[in-house]
């Protein structure tokens, strides 16, 4: 026993990302077992590993935790970056619902049709453009400081990263009307754990493909169509 | 300026309810606003009181606050709804999370077209009799305390208690099999702030009727 977090999920991005760039952020090493297998669900499930029958599960500190967003809620406050009271964490937890809202779009697209993947492509940018960017663009304007909330990095910044840089997989001039976001990437992405975590080998997982997606399927036996937005 | 909380909202439950509960819980005071016509959510959004151009919206100790789980969480932490330490939170965060799970299923039923109720009815009774209930059937049974963290009232005992009523709304026999779920939703019906929301006349707001879906629906789309 490590004493390490041990993350339970598929070889894939998913809804364990999100966990992996925090924890990344926040220097923390973990492990990771990567379901492969129906059998291996089964298991998990019948040893009563998953609460709601589901993953990520993420083994810390004695807890055996589910529901992405009670697992990084308790990273970051644990590590620090949830602001240092009730206000800037209001902040950083309206921001993260908008950011978690539009990375919600960008999760199904492997499991789309080819003809429903560009219509999704275009709502993700659609969306990325008009709703979510504009409003990190003026927060970082109007107070003109580095980090998103109280002038200190923050849960808020790693997720705001994370969500450019999957919107710029699905279109990679994005940033283009954004001139706040591109110097805030910028500034981001060169902070030592993040950029150990950008580099080739880390524990991030690249754009999912059909592999991910036959995987999770057959984990899952979950075979119904999934719609676009 | 009253300096209660507004929350601006259709007339209904929506996203907003379990806002609504938590307050009420709380012995928090609050004032409405309710969306009725298209024209006046595009004012908020254009007058800039919608951050992502979304509601629930609660204006609430200076700040716009939108989006349900941040709103519920500045309140629950403001109001000692939230546990006493980290790994309580964590507990309660799990709990609630998987509620919202369910509170989707069981908040969109009446929205779901006519072709597709059955199938939605049958997923929505499932998941809830059995991936939902039993979980917290077992952490009543396990430790065998009056509630579901740390042996004190939270937000996770509120949500759950609504969830209860909800489920109940479509199958007035969901806690047949659940002993313990019976006896925590009368423990918790009885707390005096509850008990008074849950009276003719409170804020509590009816299920969606049929009829009325039309009318939500052409005020965002």
């Amino acid at each position: 026993m490590s004493g390490k977090p041990k993350l339970y999920y598929f070889d894939g991005r998913g809804k364990m990302e999100s966990i992996r760039w925090l924890l990344a952020a926040a220097g923390v090493e973990f492990e990771e077992e990567f379901l492969e297998t129906r059998e291996q669900y089964e298991k998990l499930l019948q040893g009563g590993s998953l609460m709601f029958q589901q993953v990520p599960m993420v083994e810390i500190d004695g807890m055996k935790m589910v529901q992405t967003r009670a697992i990084l809620s308790y990273i970051a406050a644990k590590y620090n970056l949830y602001g240092k009271d009730l206000k800037e964490r209001a902040l950083i937890d309206m921001y993260v619902g908008g950011t978690d809202d539009l990375m919600g779009f960008i999760l199904m697209f492997p499991f789309l049709s080819a003809e429903d993947k560009e219509k999704q492509r275009a709502f993700i940018v659609q969306k990325a453009t008009s709703r979510y960017f504009p409003v990190y663009e003026k927060v970082l304007k109007d107070h003109g400081q580095d980090f998103l909330v109280g002038n200190n990095f923050s849960w808020a910044d790693v997720h705001l990263l994370e969500a450019i840089l999957m919107v710029e997989e699905k279109k990679s001039d994005v940033l283009s009307g954004f001139p706040q976001l591109q110097a805030f990437k910028a500034r981001i992405s060169s902070i030592p754990t993040i950029k150990k975590f950008l580099e080739p080998g880390s524990q991030r997982k690249p754009v999912p493909d059909d592999k991910y997606v036959e995987t999770v399927r057959r984990v899952l036996r979950m075979y119904y169509d999934i719609k676009a937005n | 300026m009253s300096g209660k909380p507004r929350l601006t909202y259709l007339n209904g439950r929506g996203r907003m309810e379990p806002i609504r509960w938590l307050l009420a819980a709380a012995g928090v005071e609050f004032e409405e606003v309710y969306l009725e016509t298209k024209e006046q959510y595009d004012k908020l959004i254009k007058d800039g009181f919608l951050l992502f151009q979304q509601v629930p919206l609660v204006e609430i100790d200076g700040m716009k606050m939108v989006q349900t789980r941040a709103i519920m969480s500045y309140i629950a932490g403001k109001y000692n709804l939230y546990g006493k330490d980290l790994k309580e939170r964590a507990l309660i965060d799990m709990y609630v999370e998987g509620m919202f799970d369910l509170n989707e299923l069981l908040m969109t039923h009446g929205y779901q077209p006519a072709e597709k109720k059955e199938e939605h009815y049958a997923n929505m009774i499932d998941k809830t009799e059995n991936r939902y209930f039993p979980v917290f059937e077992k952490v009543l049974k396990d430790h065998g305390k009056d509630f579901l963290v740390g042996n004190q009232l939270s937000r996770a005992d509120v949500q759950l208690l609504e969830i209860i009523l909800m489920a109940e709304e479509w199958k007035p026999n969901v806690l047949a099999k659940f002993p313990l779920l019976q006896s925590f939703k009368a423990r918790i019906s009885n707390i005096p702030t509850i008990k008074k929301f849950l009276q003719p006349g409170s804020q509590r707001k009816p299920l969606i009727r049929e009829e009325d879906v039309p009318k939500v629906i052409k005020i965002f789309y």
